[in-house]
């Protein structure tokens, strides 16, 4: 089950932080966290991740936007998924076709956690049983 | 505030420039006014141009004649009537019949100037209605304002309690899964997280309820004299348990009886906020020294802490609801964001100060100022 594949996730909430890295490893990723947005921004600079994971409302109301541009400069071809309470809130749904918005998929958070494990396994192209 | 813009409408020019001249030199204030309302004057000499200026531009009072060449200034009235134009008209005219005054009240017309008027009757007439005006777009400025705060509040609400109800709904996912072994011992910490955050949220519920009351004022207070220390002393003697856990030893100096008329409820819900705060954000080993004492006619609380302390950029936030401050020392302390904006509000009450004073990593120190 072992993926060989490293991402890296940020979440403020410590429960949400764990859960999300739990299933991740269960489904075979290293994971490296960050409860900050600015703890991200320091592990995107050192980089050495496949995929990132960051939720959006943290210090600013757009930390995952920030963090996903970052990234996208560092290295464009890692895909970034962006989970986020904020659709359920709002009514407000984000169009990934939007250029200026660097992410490749957006997750509802709870209701959608179960998912980002098999968000990524498609974004990096890992196939189930071979 | 902008200037408000007046159509003049009479046949007779020396009407006209006359009336141009009075209003042009006039402004309207009020004592809480930060600057006057000044006035634009445009004319028209028919109801017909009066119309086709009424089409195209819009005029916060309209100045009208009723004796006109054409269409007469009912007729006028009549229309922005129809077209359900909010602009205020007041009839000038030198046949002021009851007849005539009724029909344009009954139109819309605000007030009736009587000619020959004189300066200070117009001018008078102008402050009513620009008054009147003035005060409907602050009151709906304000009630919007009102909603928007609302709004805000509310998402922020929904968004706060949705967290823990994630989060333990994440946790009890993947314990009926047996993601992490078969045993009910392999999950006991994800139990004992899920725990703590259904706490947190009771908590937050019970402060909301606190807010709510303390706001819609339906909050009984009953001030009475009281000894301070006496009411700090309770205070602290609950926190005892919390305190021992965290390893932090509380401190209270105080001597004398200092008596303050204050509700023992509201006093009790403040102090156990800052203590609270000054034993979950403290470092092991830590302390806490509350202060009270009476300088002439005031009487300070200062509760100083030996925790991990708040930074100057967060400072400004503190007082706000929902506010918490989230790094990595605060990220596994439960708390509902509301216990200072309760804090605030009730010492509101009591034209009480509170000033915070805080460096990063050495403490944080609450002053509480009231006043004989």
């Amino acid at each position: 089950m072992k993926t060989n594949k490293t991402i890296l996730l940020a979440d403020d909430d410590f429960d949400y932080l764990f859960q999300t890295k739990f299933r991740l490893e269960t489904a075979g990723f290293a994971v490296i966290t960050a409860s900050s947005q600015k703890e991200a921004e320091q592990l995107i600079e050192i980089g050495g991740f496949d995929a990132a994971v960051f939720d959006l409302m943290m210090e600013n109301d757009d930390s995952g936007f920030i963090l996903a541009y970052k990234t996208k400069k560092s290295n464009p071809d890692i895909p970034v998924i962006i989970s986020t309470a904020v659709t359920a809130e709002t009514g407000y749904k984000f169009n990934t076709d939007n250029s200026w918005i660097k992410a490749d998929v957006y997750l509802e958070k709870g209701v959608e956690s179960e998912k980002i494990a098999e968000e990524l396994k498609k974004l990096l192209k890992i196939k189930d049983n071979g | 505030m902008d200037k408000l813009k007046i159509l003049v409408v009479d046949d007779e020019f020396g009407i006209r420039s006359g009336i141009k001249r009075i209003i042009e030199k006039f402004e309207v204030d009020y004592p809480f006014m930060d600057e006057a309302i000044g006035f634009i004057v445009c004319e028209a000499e028919t109801g017909e141009i009066a119309i086709e200026k009424i089409k195209s531009d819009f005029y916060h009072i309209i100045l009208l004649d009723n004796k006109l060449p054409g269409i007469q200034g009912v007729d006028v009235l009549e229309y922005i009537n129809e077209q359900e134009i909010d602009s205020k008209v007041i009839m000038i005219t030198s046949y002021a019949s009851l007849e005539l005054a009724v029909k344009a009240t009954r139109q819309g017309a605000i007030d009736f100037v009587p000619k020959p008027f004189t300066p200070q009757e117009l001018r008078g007439s102008i402050e009513n209605i620009t008054k009147q005006i003035f005060l409907k777009q602050m009151t709906s400025k304000l009630q919007k304002e009102g909603k928007h705060i609302r709004f805000q509040f509310l998402s922020l609400l929904s968004h706060e309690l949705k967290s823990p109800v994630n989060a333990v709904e994440g946790y009890l996912k993947i314990i009926k899964e047996q993601k992490n072994g078969k045993y009910v011992a392999d999950y006991m910490q994800m139990i004992d997280r899920s725990i703590d955050r259904l706490n947190a949220m009771r908590g937050m519920i019970m402060d909301l309820l606190d807010l709510t009351k303390i706001e819609s004022g339906q909050a009984k207070r009953n001030p009475i004299p009281i000894d301070i220390g006496e009411v700090a002393k309770n205070c602290i003697s609950t926190f005892k348990p919390m305190a021992i856990q965290k390893d932090v030893n509380i401190y209270l100096n105080y001597n004398t009886k200092i008596i303050y008329e204050f509700d023992v409820n509201d006093l009790e819900i403040v102090l156990n906020n800052i203590f609270s705060n000054a034993i979950k954000y403290n470092k092991t080993g830590g302390r806490v020294d509350c202060t009270i004492r009476e300088i002439n006619d005031k009487v300070e609380i200062i509760i100083a802490d030996t925790g991990i302390g708040i930074s100057k950029e967060d400072q400004n936030k503190l007082f706000k609801e929902f506010v918490r401050i989230r790094n990595k020392e605060t990220s596994k302390i439960p708390g509902s964001g509301l216990g200072l904006s309760i804090v605030k509000k009730i010492l509101e009450n009591y034209k009480a100060e509170i000033i915070l004073n805080s460096e990063e990593n050495k403490g944080t120190k609450v002053k509480i100022i009231l006043t004989k």
